[in-house]
């Protein structure tokens, strides 16, 4: 399996060593089965990730831990299910993520419908220990398993006239009960740029802690872009649409002065009720410094090169 | 009626006191076990925050429903009983505030300079709490006897402004789901139709002079 990074990443940048380390083996059991789906959830339970031993994170930020999995699991902005942080578990515990299917649209090759496995099966299992910045400032630090999203775009085959890419959340309010009440526009839409989507830090997640992805975290697949504000990795993806036009997204649709479509993380850029300087690290109780683009501006930044970042928040 | 709203008074008249005071202290007593026992979840601090304000906010409803209920049983001993909601308000709002500048901020100053000054809905629940002081010092009988009984009521209008202000912040700080800061909201403007529905009604209750 061959795996290119560009050279200005270390793996060790986003990957702890003993995790790195452990990979093949990794990718070899719990990784591949957990993607294709059809491991049996306690099988999954018995290659617990062990965060006791994933040590220093090289590249990640000096004091930088993973936050615990029950905090990861249990802290959940996710209003499908219920707006209250802790809703979430509850409310999704009876949600079956599988069989699924994605529909890929617009300006493809060949639009049409992907099984799960179909899109993100075969393809590098990868393994990122990423910080998780929500809008809201806390973060986390997240283990989080697999695939490149630029290799999901490949898959996908869009046009040249493509310039972005368009992801919605399942809409079906007898599976997802918060969707029963209209606090925000149904369904849920993200939307990456074309070259945001290919960043190599772009992932979708089918996997964290070495675990099948819980419900609550956006099962079966989560887009994951961390030097980006948490909204902006929509959940329960069953729609890929790629388009020449800058798509409407639902944050910045339900209040456009205060979510905009790049949602980088900017420590300089307050949200407008509140400040965006600093952040509370789940588990830690002094608040850290927040970081331009979360800590990835060397991997993200020359995208945004040229851009106001004030004006495009 | 009547009669049964005067075979009531008695007992209730009793009782009142030790029941506010569990009201008072009991949710501080849960909230301090919660913390040591780690139940308060992945984010203890903003656990405390939400629930030291919303308490706040209850009783400071709890207190402005004191005069309507007054005015209703034309009992005027309930009279103290707002005094005594009135300071918890103001404890547990003191008690939010600290949990802010002390768990959240850390005493970071020139963060929660910038925070009151630049970010509306800290600006007006600051308001909220500045209000309350000169209500909280002003609420024993010495001062409506110096300040005499006109001018402290005027005084006490405050509490209206820091309602409506500690409404406005719970409104604000909520990021899109605003059915249960509406649900406070609409508690604060049925107590404040009451006044005025019994104000047009029944006679004033005077200060300290129990009505029999």
């Amino acid at each position: 399996m061959l795996i290119r990074r560009p050279d200005d990443i270390q793996s060790s940048e986003i990957t702890p060593e003993t995790v790195y380390q452990n990979r093949r083996a990794f990718i070899g059991t719990a990784g591949a089965l957990a993607l294709s789906g059809l491991v049996a959830p306690s099988a999954l339970e018995a290659m617990r990730f062990d965060s006791g031993t994933a040590g220093a994170f090289p590249g990640l930020q000096q004091d930088d831990k993973l936050t615990p999995e029950e905090d990861a699991t249990s802290y959940n902005n996710y209003y499908e299910f219920g707006t209250g942080k802790e809703e979430p578990k509850d409310q999704a515990k009876d949600f079956k993520p599988m069989p699924w299917t994605v529909n890929v649209e617009g300006m493809v090759k060949k639009p049409r419908p992907y099984s799960f496995d179909e899109l993100v099966g075969k393809l590098p299992v990868q393994d990122r220990v990423y910080r998780h910045r929500c809008v809201e400032a806390w973060s986390m630090v997240i283990p989080w398993q697999g695939v490149q999203l630029k290799d999901v775009v490949a898959r996908c085959e869009p046009l040249p006239g493509a310039k972005f890419v368009e992801f919605t959340t399942l809409y079906d309010p007898r599976r997802m009960p918060g969707q029963a009440r209209a606090v925000l526009p149904w369904p849920y839409k993200e939307a990456l740029r074309l070259d945001e989507a290919n960043n190599p830090l772009a992932l979708l997640a089918t996997g964290m802690y070495g675990k099948a992805l819980p419900n609550q975290n956006g099962a079966p697949l989560k887009l994951v872009v961390p030097w980006k504000y948490g909204f902006k990795g929509i959940k329960a993806i069953v729609k890929i649409k790629f388009t020449d036009k800058m798509p409407n997204t639902t944050w910045n649709d339900a209040n456009p002065s205060e979510y905009g479509f790049y949602a980088n993380v900017n420590p300089m850029v307050d949200h407008p009720r509140w400040s965006q300087a600093k952040e509370r690290r789940i588990g830690q109780f002094l608040k850290i410094p927040t970081l331009p683009f979360n800590g990835y501006a060397a991997q993200v930044a020359s995208m945004y090169s040229g851009m106001d970042l004030r004006k495009y928040y | 009626m009547r009669s049964m709203l005067s075979r009531a008074e008695s007992p209730i008249r009793r009782l009142i006191r030790p029941a506010l005071w569990l009201l008072v202290i009991v949710p501080a007593i849960a909230l301090v076990a919660q913390l040591l026992l780690d139940q308060l979840g992945a984010e203890p601090i903003e656990s405390l925050e939400h629930a030291s304000g919303k308490w706040a906010l209850r009783l400071l409803a709890a207190s402005l429903a004191v005069t309507p209920l007054m005015r209703l049983t034309g009992w005027g001993w309930l009279v103290a009983q707002r005094r005594f909601l009135g300071l918890a308000t103001f404890f547990w709002a003191m008690g939010h505030l600290s949990v802010y500048i002390v768990l959240d901020q850390f005493f970071d100053w020139p963060e929660i300079v910038k925070d009151v000054l630049k970010h509306l809905y800290i600006t007006v629940g600051m308001l909220a709490f500045v209000l309350m002081i000169p209500l909280a010092l002003t609420s024993t009988k010495w001062s409506i006897r110096t300040l005499g009984g006109k001018r402290w009521t005027q005084l006490h209008r405050l509490v209206y402004v820091s309602a409506v202000a500690g409404s406005v912040h719970f409104l604000w700080a909520v990021k899109k789901d605003l059915a249960e800061p509406m649900i406070y909201a609409a508690v604060f403007a049925v107590l404040f139709a009451l006044r005025l529905i019994l104000r047009k009604r029944g006679p004033r209750t005077p200060l300290g002079s129990p009505r029999g």
